[in-house]
């Protein structure tokens, strides 16, 4: 009898405490490795998003604009003001409660346009705010670096402005996403519209920012021109924040160019074109022809900024206020109602992936950025004010279609800077994703 | 030929900027032995008084229209400037010299700036060594960059020339090279700017008792007091003068180069290699080394330099300073004991 019966000795006892411990502090085992499956998790009420967006230096213009669409974004995620486009963007999720019931909280970083500025703060507010997800740009340098530190710490990032085609070319990352165009794209719109304009037998001559947007944009144009027919005279590269263009423009006058390309942004592009302009170069006439000038990327901010030279310039722009689609009439509605000034095409974009961002969090039931990516992968959408949109999961570069733009000869108002010459369907502007090469690489979900 | 003579007007220009600030520079250290690095911040307060005098002769009766909306549906505002409903047509031609207007309203704000600067500051270190003047000076440099990024934000505001002089001119038919060389008018009008300024600060140096009693300071400070003369005072109206002189520079650089808080800095440590390259206390040295140094960095951007040597149009500027103070350690026209112990 006795050895039938199981004796309860300190041996037994200890080990039933510890399979007993072990089964209670299993679930808290899992809640928290389930919890720290993925960087900044959110936990509580609210979930945190960071703005990295340029408040000084040659991009501030767009920074602050970018900011104001965040905090717009913010505002209509969270059920504030007249829900903008989350009453045209489709197919949605979004229910103006936040994302996944969590209140939308953010922190800003200043980039001040530097890459080392621009990763500092963005690791600040992964490290220190929680940030789940980091959006900004208005430099492709800065994009680059950022997109980068984002894949390491494994946090989603939602590109702003950013134009090079390396963002989501060579230096894509699987965390990154780009709403914006790119220079390849500037270039295939605008082909045809200058052979239209300014014929086949041009020689161009090409001023290029110094760094790796400059150089995708010249390459991009030069590409585009050469194969219309025309010669390239001249490629100058300009150091960033040059200030005084005068040694730069001068040379051209005598190149025997008869088009100036001016691969230049923001505050740059505001002088080198105010100073070719002074040059006398648009009253010039060379080869029989006149003397133009090409800006192949545009935003209103910019033109604004540079005054009567911008009237007649053509350029390449994601988005202008102007649009009379019913997502831009809606966009444009709610922020000049919140700010008084109509948004520029970095608004618009920055406002944009904030809600698709918010949309995939919602179709994906998590803020994993695992189960994200696989949402924002091949998403197809409309409503957003450029028509049917994709975001193509080869390269995570969104394809849609792009506007041509001139400088308004005649505005009506002191917003009215840029009139759309055409709208380049998206077929137009398509590539294969293997001409910049690149790799995703695996998707980051690291616990941070 | 026509890119040389080009590229020798593009340094002409430039240089004329170098050469004021660098004669405020040289100024203030040959008079109060201070080395000032917030000099390059008084050319950026030049540059916003013609921003600040241009916001002001511009602001605008708002009028509402009701029969116009914007795309957000408030009424139209149709702005129209004070000075315009007030004056009419002269209003508008004010408007349109606001830049050469705004010199007028620079030169007191920047007398007054320099005298209460150096009263308030810069005299509680004559007696200090270089390093805490550099200190000082450079902090206050940066407090006063944030006071106008505060107020003016951070981006550039172009300021345009005058209709008149907006185009271009066309050099080479006055000199026989056909059409091909043209110039910006404002930019010429720079050049004679900066050439009339410099003049008038030798003159006043030169042919003044006043400019003969700083000048006899500058070299005897001791003995031009023991003779009864209040010497510091005098040094003060120059410091003030070396402070207007900066605030011209930059008021009349705006349409050039649009105005941001921080394009003093972009000016101070090139001007301080020009002041170095003409030799500390020169006058005539800073004039020179200014004009110099800005026609040697414009032909160093031109393609055919570039070619042969990748770069070298952002680094000309500091391979001569290192090749002149090699052989030629006190600058191009340094005098002795001038910063030596």
């Amino acid at each position: 009898m006795s050895g039938s019966k199981r004796k309860f000795t300190r041996r037994t006892a200890l080990k039933t405490g510890a399979a007993a411990g072990a089964a209670l502090a299993a679930p808290m085992i899992f809640i928290r490795s389930a919890q720290a499956a993925y960087c900044n998790a959110p936990r509580g009420g609210s979930v945190t998003l960071g703005f990295n967006v340029p408040q000084t230096g040659a991009y501030a213009d767009e920074g602050a604009d970018e900011l104001r669409a965040y905090k717009l974004a913010v505002k209509h995620l969270n059920g504030g003001g007249d829900g903008g486009m989350l009453n045209t963007f489709k197919p949605s999720v979004l229910k103006g409660n936040g994302i996944l019931g969590k209140k939308v909280k953010f922190v800003t970083g200043d980039t001040q346009t530097k890459s080392d500025a621009a990763r500092a703060s963005a690791k600040r507010m992964i490290e220190k705010d929680g940030a789940v997800m980091i959006t900004g740009g208005s430099s492709s340098g800065v994009a680059i670096a950022v997109q980068g530190l984002c894949q390491e710490a494994g946090v989603i990032f939602m590109a702003g402005l950013t134009h090079s085609n390396d963002t989501t070319g060579k230096d894509k990352r699987r965390n990154g996403f780009r709403h914006f165009f790119n220079a390849y794209m500037s270039g295939a719109a605008l082909g045809p519209v200058l052979e239209k304009e300014y014929g086949k037998q041009r020689r161009a001559y090409h001023l290029t920012a110094d760094y790796t947007w400059g150089w995708t944009q010249e390459e991009s144009m030069k590409n585009t021109t050469e194969a219309l027919g025309w010669q390239t005279s001249k490629t100058v590269k300009t150091p960033v924040g040059a200030g005084d263009f005068s040694q730069y423009i001068t040379p051209v006058l005598n190149s025997g160019a008869d088009v100036l390309i001016l691969n230049h942004y923001g505050k740059d592009m505001i002088n080198s074109l105010t100073q070719a302009v002074q040059f006398g170069l648009r009253d010039k006439q060379v080869n029989g022809k006149n003397f133009e000038i090409v800006v192949p990327l545009f935003s209103r901010l910019m033109a604004q900024g540079a005054g009567e030279a911008i009237k007649g310039i053509l350029g390449s722009t994601n988005w202008n206020w102007s649009l009379q689609d019913a997502a831009s009439r809606a966009f444009v509605k709610s922020f000049g109602a919140e700010y008084g000034t109509p948004p520029s095409m970095a608004a618009h974009t920055c406002y944009v992936q904030t809600l698709l961002y918010a949309n995939a969090c919602e179709m994906a039931g998590t803020f994993s950025p695992a189960q994200v990516v696989k949402s924002l992968e091949g998403f197809k959408f409309d409503g957003m004010g450029n028509g049917p949109t994709e975001y193509r999961a080869s390269d995570h570069q969104c394809f849609k279609d792009v506007l041509v733009v001139r400088g308004n000869q005649n505005p009506t108002s002191q917003f009215d800077l840029l009139e759309v010459v055409e709208v380049t369907p998206r077929s137009q502007v398509e590539y294969d994703p293997a001409i910049f090469g690149g790799n995703l690489g695996p998707v980051n979900t690291k616990a941070c | 030929m026509d890119a040389i003579i080009l590229q020798i007007l593009n340094g002409l220009d430039k240089g004329g900027a170098y050469a004021l600030i660098a004669l405020g520079l040289t100024l203030t250290f040959g008079t109060l032995g201070v080395v000032n690095f917030a000099h390059g911040a008084l050319f950026m307060l030049g540059a916003f008084c013609a921003v600040s005098f241009n916001k002001l002769i511009s602001l605008e009766q708002v009028v509402l229209d009701a029969t116009q909306k914007t795309a957000w549906g408030t009424a139209l505002e149709i702005r129209t400037p004070y000075i315009e409903v007030w004056f009419g047509d002269i209003g508008t031609v004010l408007l349109d010299y606001s830049v050469p207007l705004s010199i007028l309203f620079a030169i007191p704000v920047m007398l007054i700036f320099g005298v209460v600067m150096e009263r308030g500051l810069i005299k509680h270190f004559y007696n200090r060594p270089h390093a805490d003047q550099i200190l000082v000076t450079f902090g206050l440099a940066i407090v006063l960059q944030e006071i106008i990024k505060h107020y003016f934000g951070a981006n550039p505001i172009p300021q345009f020339a005058p209709d008149i002089v907006a185009g271009s001119a066309n050099i080479g038919l006055w000199l026989g090279l056909g059409d091909s060389v043209v110039y910006p008018w404002w930019r010429l009008v720079y050049f004679a700017f900066s050439a009339i300024v410099i003049f008038g600060v030798f003159a006043f140096l030169q042919f003044t008792t006043f400019g003969m009693v700083v000048r006899a300071g500058m070299r005897d400070r001791e003995m031009v007091s023991l003779l009864g003369i209040n010497i510091e005072r005098r040094f003060t109206i120059i410091f003030g003068l070396a402070a207007v002189v900066a605030g011209m520079a930059g008021a009349m650089y705006t349409p050039i180069l649009p105005p941001d808080y921080h394009m003093g800095m972009d000016f101070l440590v090139l001007s301080f290699v020009v002041v170095v390259v003409g030799g500390m206390g020169s006058l005539g040295g800073a004039v020179a080394a200014g004009f110099l140094l800005g026609v040697l960095q414009s032909f160093a951007s031109m393609n055919e330099i570039k070619s042969i040597i990748p770069g070298i149009d952002q680094i000309i500027i500091y391979l001569v300073a290192v090749v002149i103070l090699l052989t030629l350690p006190r600058g191009l026209m340094g005098r002795k004991g001038v910063m030596e112990d």
